[in-house]
């Protein structure tokens, strides 16, 4: 936004537009459920922890998805899971972003083809905003994948949202 | 310490019917063949034997030989039919230092097992998870339920060798 | 007068933020008092063995890495192990000198992981941090050596994939000089700390005839008393020559096998594994880390149960070969997975609170228990 780049010299009134102060407000202060799934989930922990620092994009972990505006499928997602994890993004209040880490998560990874209780993309039950593709990604690489959601935040309408709710392919 | 043989000639001693063979023919590891419905019997005579004392189970595993006849039905899907399904325990000693695998083979059809839980506590969930992937059914066991599967699945045992993925599980697609 | 009290149903998980991972536990309660805990477990059960079945030999090795995330290689390293003794396979010295090398950083890394997120379950987050500060080094190391932070896909069946980068001797040994007064700094900061001394000691008390008859290995076990390890029970690899401890439960501020006593077994263990590391480097003899390694892998039918001492205990593969190029059957042991029968006898008697302790402190990874 810029704004608090700029000194104000008088008076203490901006001028912006709602939508972009909407926006701002929230893609600068993401909560994401504190929630990991599997080996992406350590990865997750190491971008919390030191040396990669979660914190400064606001991102930080709440314990319930009630109070959460992101959820980071980070792992496999098996089929016993599949009800769970679309229950607690059922739970979770809008608006409301996923990002899926990890070839599992994208596409059942290296178990796509074996995998008789892997669910193949987590995006057979919730829409996903992101995909992080790697296995385990990065830290470096779930923190792109932060900024990519943020910027998609930053160009959302409230008008006309660009997200269409719930669309998974089946149930 | 012991080896293999002695244990198999003092159990055989012992339990005259049930132990049926020692194999040690097959490179590596030798193994005690014994009956699936005494095994209970001869493992807690391994435990207390003053001169055996197995008192852990290091694993329990499910093991499907598929010996069986393979026939296809109409559709092209290949199913076993008749053969064996077999368990193998791998027991050790803490204090003597020594090592046994006992096998137990069942019909595949009607696979029975006597369970160990009642020797060794920690044999609960092995015998859980080699019911939950083949299908053995533990005679006497506590609380024999699925345990890594759904309690619902209702598609069979994964980890046999003729099973067949369903296409939907709780309106979720499972193949790729 | 005293009060009448209702049993209730509690349920924890599989979404809770110290169950480190998916795992759900049915806690019956009384008040506040844990009458019995029924873990459900198979939230992340990713078929490892149908998968193994599926593959060639080789091919088996990404997917041990999955099963204990936190302790890839040396996942790979049992598996390579087992699968040198079904062949009957020599391998060069210079070979079982680094696997050695990389277990033990592995182990140093997987403790810390242990203890951070116990100290962070118990509400402590300073340790969380201080000991993923340390752990990043470690994966720097195996960053250079093999290209890969956490699934490295490094040992392989007869040998390793690289040898070890030309900076690697260096920077370990600067690490190992780093990373003792850490140590030091974690008992200042967490071991000692009264509160956390209040919340551990004393609480989840596991007997050693318990113990053994569930068959829980590793650091639960030492922790409860017993000099078990296999390092130096049923040797391998080359850990024969090296001299080092092996830390058991002494009960320093409880009684023996609490909960303090298994998180201070693994302080402990990170101390011995620096020692063994220091020892490796100083004695690694030169050679071809891919000499032995067969072009095609094919054992003969046969069967084998082959066990090493993972940083959760003892983990156990159990391969039959039907002489094909695809094994038969292959079951792992896995430590956690025992381990976590034993959990509600841990639990019974005990506060709801103390079954974060409880749970914080056996370490489990759940990507083992369910495979």
């Amino acid at each position: 936004m810029g704004l608090l780049d700029q000194e104000f010299t008088e008076g203490n009134i901006v001028i912006a537009k709602t939508e972009d102060l909407f926006n701002w407000a929230r893609l600068s202060s993401l909560w994401q459920v504190g929630f990991g799934l599997a080996c992406c989930a350590i990865e997750m922990m190491a971008t919390s922890a030191s040396h990669y620092d979660f914190d400064r994009f606001g991102v930080i972990p709440r314990p319930s998805p009630r109070q959460s505006d992101v959820i980071i499928i980070s792992g496999t997602v098996t089929l016993k899971m599949a009800i769970r994890v679309k229950r607690l993004y059922e739970q979770m209040p809008d608006p409301k972003y996923v990002i899926s880490m990890g070839s599992c998560a994208n596409c059942g990874g290296p178990y796509w083809e074996h995998g008789y209780h892997v669910l193949k993309g987590v995006d057979r039950v919730i829409p996903v905003d992101v995909y992080v593709p790697g296995c385990p990604p990065r830290p470096e690489a779930l923190l792109e994948g932060l900024l990519k959601l943020q910027e998609k935040i930053r160009n959302e309408s409230i008008v006309k949202p660009i997200r269409s709710g719930f669309v998974g392919k089946s149930a | 310490m012991k080896t293999a043989e002695e244990i198999f000639n003092q159990l055989k001693e012992k339990f005259e019917n049930s132990v049926v063979e020692l194999k040690s023919d097959k490179p590596v590891e030798s193994f005690i063949i014994v009956n699936p419905l005494e095994v209970d019997k001869i493992c807690l005579f391994l435990r207390d034997e003053k001169d055996l004392q197995f008192d852990s189970l290091m694993n329990l595993s499910g093991v499907d030989d598929a010996n069986g006849t393979k026939e296809k039905d109409e559709k092209g899907l290949e199913t076993i039919k008749g053969g064996t399904l077999s368990v193998y325990y791998h027991i050790e000693s803490t204090k003597l230092r020594h090592k046994l695998t006992l096998k137990t083979s069942t019909d595949r059809e009607k696979p029975e097992v006597v369970t160990v839980t009642e020797t060794w506590k920690g044999a609960d969930w092995h015998e859980r998870e080699a019911y939950d992937m083949y299908g053995i059914v533990f005679l006497n066991h506590p609380d024999l339920r699925r345990i890594l599967m759904p309690y619902d699945w209702e598609f069979g045992y994964p980890l046999r060798k003729d099973y067949k993925n369903p296409e939907f599980y709780q309106g979720m697609k499972v193949p790729y | 007068m005293a009060l009448k009290t209702e049993e209730m149903v509690l349920n924890m998980g599989p979404q809770h933020p110290s169950t480190h991972g998916v795992l759900r536990l049915e806690l019956q309660i009384d008040g506040e008092i844990i009458i019995d805990v029924v873990p459900h477990i198979g939230y992340l059960h990713r078929c490892f063995e149908k998968h193994a079945e599926a593959m060639t030999y080789p091919q088996v090795i990404p997917y041990t890495d999955r099963m204990d995330y936190l302790a890839s290689m040396y996942n790979e390293f049992g598996y390579a192990l087992a699968m040198e003794r079904l062949m009957k396979i020599e391998v060069p010295e210079r070979v079982e000198y680094i696997r050695v090398i990389m277990g033990e950083l592995q182990r140093i890394a997987s403790h810390l992981v242990a203890l951070g997120t116990y100290g962070a379950d118990i509400g402590a987050f300073t340790p969380f941090l201080f000991c993923f500060r340390d752990r990043e080094r470690i994966l720097h190391l195996f960053e250079i050596t093999c290209g890969a932070r956490l699934l490295y896909n490094y040992i392989w069946i007869g040998g390793l994939s690289h040898d070890l980068h030309p900076d690697f001797i260096r920077l370990t040994k600067e690490f190992i000089k780093d990373f003792r007064p850490n140590v030091k700094e974690l008992n200042e900061l967490l071991s000692y700390n009264r509160i956390f001394i209040e919340r551990t000691a004393n609480v989840g008390l596991l007997p050693l005839e318990t113990a053994i008859n569930y068959g829980v290995t590793g650091p639960n076990l030492r922790a409860s008393g017993m000099k078990w390890d296999l390092r130096k029970d049923d040797p391998y690899s080359v850990y024969h020559k090296f001299d080092y401890d092996i830390p058991i439960g002494k009960g320093e501020k409880g009684k023996t096998g609490d909960c303090w006593d298994r998180y201070y077994v693994r302080v402990l263990e990170m101390e011995e594994s620096l020692k063994i590391i220091e020892q490796a480097i100083e004695q690694i003899p030169d050679g071809d880390v891919t000499s032995a390694i067969p072009k095609r892998v094919k054992p003969p039918e046969g069967q084998i149960y082959t066990r090493v001492e993972n940083p959760r205990g003892e983990l156990g593969y159990f391969i039959i070969s039907d002489g094909s190029i695809n094994p038969a059957r292959v079951k792992v042991r896995a430590p956690s997975f025992v381990t976590m029968q034993v959990f509600p006898e841990l639990c019974k008697g005990f506060m709801i609170a103390d079954v974060v302790a409880i749970l914080g402190s056996v370490d489990i990874v759940l990507g083992e228990i369910d495979r």
